[in-house]
């Protein structure tokens, strides 16, 4: 074996100088990759710099706030020395990117916002730790929604994300859904085998979708908190973003589990979720919510989720007609609580221990000049909407009002799975648009966001599926919810779509 | 009671509520690991958590929570089996989340009851509306630098206890008995140290008058952040006939939050209603509901101190003190341990009057707290045995106290060291008697004759005679004995 991984590694190398074969690596799913590291197929270095070189190409997209070269290949190194040793982890040597939502230590982390200039964590996040500690590499901090308020990833303070998929036809640069939109295109683009997301009201679920990915958030309370910079804690969740679905499975063990630093999360055993693959759906009972079918649904979308009940259908599930009767209040509902909770989370960012300060006449003053320099206008509009649903009078009308609505909602999935294992939806209600449109509309662009906010009140499991093209060429996601902490059907449905699909990913560039 | 303000439309009568923050005794922080010992360096103290840096979570410090339960106990109160933590929002530079994390519909602690022991022997109940946990913010320093504030988080996150009466108090003598009752139940839990002047009890009080037989509720001012019994006394003293001056110049009373001026002896306002904040309390998404059982309750109950209220009854009832002299003693939990180690092996009566009277007498000529007592409870306990076994007498036995008080040295060795034991032996006290009786034969005539009263004139004699060393019942008693003969 051992002399025939050298030349097989050496062989890479050679023809990595000569630059094409480079993106056999880019194009590597992780499940792949693992097996090949393990063999010694090629180097965790020469991963990383294929990936490496490939983010340097693609810099356009502009899915990064801040690439780590050097620390990827020192940490490669590691990696190698491990897996030489036979000591890899999980993850061990695999490239990914870090939304940079979640705090890493020594590197520079943005949120995305001028607000927090300069604030390099002395912290890592205990889901950024969990995946350095299964040997994965960091590429880079992924760019976002400020915040992760936003549904396009145009409210970046370090500019639009593009999506690396374009209609036919029609040179415009498209949205690649957001708030996780740097995670997104650069997984579709190839430039790094995995992403970290995070889900408030569908941030990992809608870019997924819109960028022909598998997007994973998980049961609230399944990934840990703890460091990760906080939007609306009762609905912040991380997740995997990945090209496949094992791919998700695999990433998701390594960045879940019980962490005494979050009192919300789970003391739970994260099952092996990968091993739940390949069970398929047969006897499973499918929920298809009839409320799920508004007037804005375009015909594409519909048909391909009469498409993907048929999928399961084949495959030996049963399609059930349920009803999820507070659909209809949830999006109302979210921009309540997420922006509430937003408003006091965002208060921490005052000018006075880290990040922006722009000085005042007095403290007041500060703080003013301060926040209106460093937040964005998403930003600012939130924290307005959640001040304002938070004030004398106003509380019991919208936030407890809000908060009895989300609990019918709650109740109406709890409903739902007595009859059913399983819902398929859509993820979002369009494909990705071009940059710019929408922007100036916020309902319309709250409005991507109808199909996963939902679960997301909830705090039940929902990932995104790539599962067909609409006529001019673009990514189209279902999505699969299940109860809570039963990821593993999520995995198992989420897989047969998957094959079912044959999605057409984008190559490696 | 009967604490009228006269004026000249109405008789006015006091409204009062107070609001106790008391700083929880814990070794960390209510949300984070770090220390809460005082006098530490400048942010010394402090995590991640606690200066609110992006992305950190609290979470709920244990012990702080069996305090607060084991407080409400104290308080004879509604424990809460399921309390809420809600953040209080609103800026200020030395809090660093932005938000103050504590309890507010749904506090840990509910309806309680506090007894004052007026001085006049009789007894006044008090309402406790509710005890809730909340983190503390840290401090501004404003005077160090010309036009810099610094800011120690050192305080950020420490827990404390808003314990919050009723408006029940009636007057500014009620309001002292009320916080000295209350720090005195805190220090027996053993839950705050009740140090006013460190800041780990700080005290609101919400003040408001009304025309003596009226039950209206007029509008309070709050009187934030009094450091002591004695201004929270003064401060509502001032601010209730600054109302009343309102009221009877026809004008009317603003809802605002007010300062009180030690040195000017007056309260000045810091916040009218308008600038109030608007909180915007809600649930902390952060944390989990507070929840126990009723085993919880009761094992905490199971460990509770005996209370000053049930050792004043049991210091009346097995030792026969008075209620006053008891209510002294277990006024302060070292007190009424002192004494209890003091009357273990003599007369307690005595024991309450030697503490009482001659110990505190001492230790408040000197300033000083009981801890730091010159004599011990095991000596004064073994002078009492003396005066009682009569070693020596009880005016032996002040000099030899007064000795233990400048050597510390045990009233055996005193006793010893001046040859002070008391003259018993009948052989020596007969001596003296008859010595004096010889010398002294008018004396012994005008006694014969009727004047029976010049006993205690020979009585002295024989004490000068050895050097008050003579048991002066033995010498009565012999002196009769020869003088009657």
């Amino acid at each position: 074996m051992r002399p025939m991984a050298t030349t097989a590694s050496s062989a890479f190398r050679k023809l990595s100088s000569k630059g094409a074969p480079v993106t056999h690596l880019t194009s590597l799913t992780i499940a792949d990759a693992r097996e090949k590291l393990a063999k010694k197929e090629f180097t965790a270095l020469e991963l990383t710099e294929a990936h490496l070189a490939a983010m340097e190409r693609a810099k356009d997209l502009n899915a990064f706030i801040t690439m780590t070269g050097d620390l990827a290949r020192e940490r490669a190194r590691e990696s190698d020395k491990r897996l030489s040793a036979g000591q890899g982890g999980t993850l061990e040597g695999i490239p990914l990117g870090i939304k940079d939502l979640f705090c890493t230590e020594g590197v520079l982390t943005t949120a995305a916002s001028h607000i927090l200039d300069g604030f390099t964590p002395r912290y890592e996040s205990t889901v950024s730790q969990k995946l350095r500690d299964a040997g994965s590499v960091m590429l880079g901090k992924l760019n976002l929604d400020e915040f992760a308020m936003g549904s396009a990833n145009i409210t970046s303070y370090y500019g639009p994300v593009k999506n690396p998929w374009k209609a036919k036809g029609r040179d415009v640069e498209l949205v690649p859904g957001g708030s996780s939109g740097g995670s997104a295109s650069s997984v579709a683009a190839h430039l790094v085998m995995g992403a970290t997301g995070t889900d408030t009201g569908g941030s990992i679920r809608q870019p997924a979708a819109f960028c022909g990915i598998v997007g994973v958030k998980p049961t609230y309370g399944r990934c840990s908190r703890w460091g990760v910079v906080a939007f609306a804690s009762s609905l912040d969740q991380a997740g995997p973003m990945t090209r496949t679905v094992r791919d998700a499975a695999i990433m998701l063990r390594a960045m879940a589990g019980y962490d005494p630093k979050d009192s919300t999360s789970a003391q739970l055993e994260v099952p092996d979720f990968e091993a739940a693959l390949g069970k398929g759906v047969k006897g499973l009972r499918i929920g298809i919510p009839k409320e799920y079918r508004p007037a804005g649904l375009g015909p594409e979308l519909a048909a391909l989720w009469d498409k993907g009940v048929e999928w399961l259908k084949a495959a030996g599930a049963t399609p059930v007609e349920i009803s999820l009767p507070h659909t209809k209040s949830a999006l109302p509902t979210y921009y309540i609580v997420a922006p509430a909770e937003a408003s006091s989370n965002l208060a921490r960012y005052d000018g006075v221990r880290f990040g922006l300060r722009v000085d005042g006449k007095s403290l007041d003053d500060m703080y003013a000049k301060t926040r209106a320099a460093g937040f964005g206008a998403e930003v600012r509009r939130r924290i307005m909407i959640g001040t304002y649903v938070l004030s004398a009078g106003y509380y019991d009308a919208y936030y407890l009002k809000a908060q009895k609505v989300r609990a019918l909602i709650n109740q109406d999935f709890t409903d739902a799975f007595e009859k059913v294992d399983a819902i398929l939806t859509p993820t979002a209600p369009t494909p990705a648009f071009g940059i710019g449109e929408k922007s100036d509309d916020p309902i319309a662009m709250y409005l991507n966001d109808v199909f996963t906010v939902p679960a997301s009140l909830a705090g039940i499991p929902g990932a995104s599926v790539p599962a067909g093209l609409s006529a001019d060429g673009l990514p189209l996601g279902l999505q699969v919810l299940t109860r809570r902490w039963d990821e593993e059907t999520l995995f198992r449905v989420c897989q047969v779509l998957e094959d079912a699909a044959q999605f057409p990913l984008l190559p490696a560039v | 009671m009967g604490y009228i303000i006269k004026g000249e439309k109405h008789n006015w009568e006091l409204v009062i509520g107070l609001e106790v923050h008391a700083q929880v005794i814990s070794k960390a922080k209510l949300f984070s690991g770090s220390s809460t010992d005082f006098g530490g360096g400048p942010n010394t103290q402090v995590s991640f958590i606690d200066a609110g840096m992006p992305g950190m979570l609290p979470v709920l410090n244990g012990h702080a929570v069996e305090q607060a339960v084991k407080t409400g106990l104290g308080l004879k109160a509604k424990i809460n089996r399921r309390s809420v933590f809600a953040r209080k929002n609103y800026f200020y530079a030395d809090m660093p989340q932005g938000y103050q994390i504590s309890q507010y519909d749904q506090p840990i602690v509910g309806e309680g009851t506090l007894v004052l022991d007026m001085p006049d022997g009789s007894l006044r109940e008090i309402g406790i509306e509710r005890l809730h946990l909340e983190q503390d913010a840290g401090k501004s320093i404003h005077d160090l630098h010309p036009h810099k504030s610094y800011i120690d988080l050192n305080r950020s996150g420490i827990p404390l206890m808003e314990i919050v009466s009723k408006p029940d108090i009636r007057t500014p003598e009620e309001a002292g008995i009320y916080l000295k009752k209350l720090r005195s139940i805190l220090r027996y839990l053993g839950t705050c140290d009740g140090n006013m002047e460190e800041g780990s009890m700080r005290c609101d009080a919400n003040v408001s008058v009304r025309p003596v037989g009226s039950t209206e509720l007029r509008t309070r001012c709050e009187i934030k952040n009094v450091n002591s019994v004695r201004f929270v006394m003064q401060a509502i003293e001032y601010e209730a006939r600054r109302q009343v001056d309102c009221y009877e110049s026809g004008g009317t009373v603003d809802q605002e939050t007010r300062l009180y001026d030690s040195n000017k002896g007056e309260t000045r306002s810091m916040r009218s209603k308008e600038f109030a904040h608007d909180y915007r309390y809600f649930p902390d998404p952060d944390l989990l509901p507070i929840e126990f059982d009723e085993a919880f309750v009761t094992r905490l109950q199971g460990a509770l101190p005996e209370l000053p209220d049930d050792k004043l009854a049991r210091f009346t009832k097995d030792f026969g003190l008075t209620a006053y002299d008891a209510g002294v003693l277990v006024a302060e939990k070292e007190n009424a341990e002192y004494f209890e180690e003091v009357a273990k092996g003599c007369d307690p009566k005595l024991a309450a009057n030697w503490v009482i009277t001659n110990l505190f007498g001492v230790l408040n000529k000197r300033g000083v707290e009981i801890g730091d007592s010159p004599v011990s409870a095991k000596n004064l306990g073994r002078l009492i045995e003396l005066i009682s076994d009569n070693t020596i007498s009880s005016r032996m036995a002040k000099e030899v106290f007064e000795a233990m008080v400048e050597t510390g040295k045990t009233p055996d060795a005193i006793v010893e060291e001046r040859g002070m034991k008391q003259i018993t032996d009948t052989g020596a006290i007969d001596a003296a008697v008859d010595k004096i009786i010889a010398e002294n034969a008018d004396k012994v005539a005008q006694y014969k004759s009727g004047k029976v009263q010049m006993l205690g004139w020979f009585v002295g004699q024989v004490m000068k005679a050895t050097q008050g060393k003579a048991n002066p019942a033995m010498c009565s008693d012999a002196l009769k004995k020869k003088l009657d003969a």
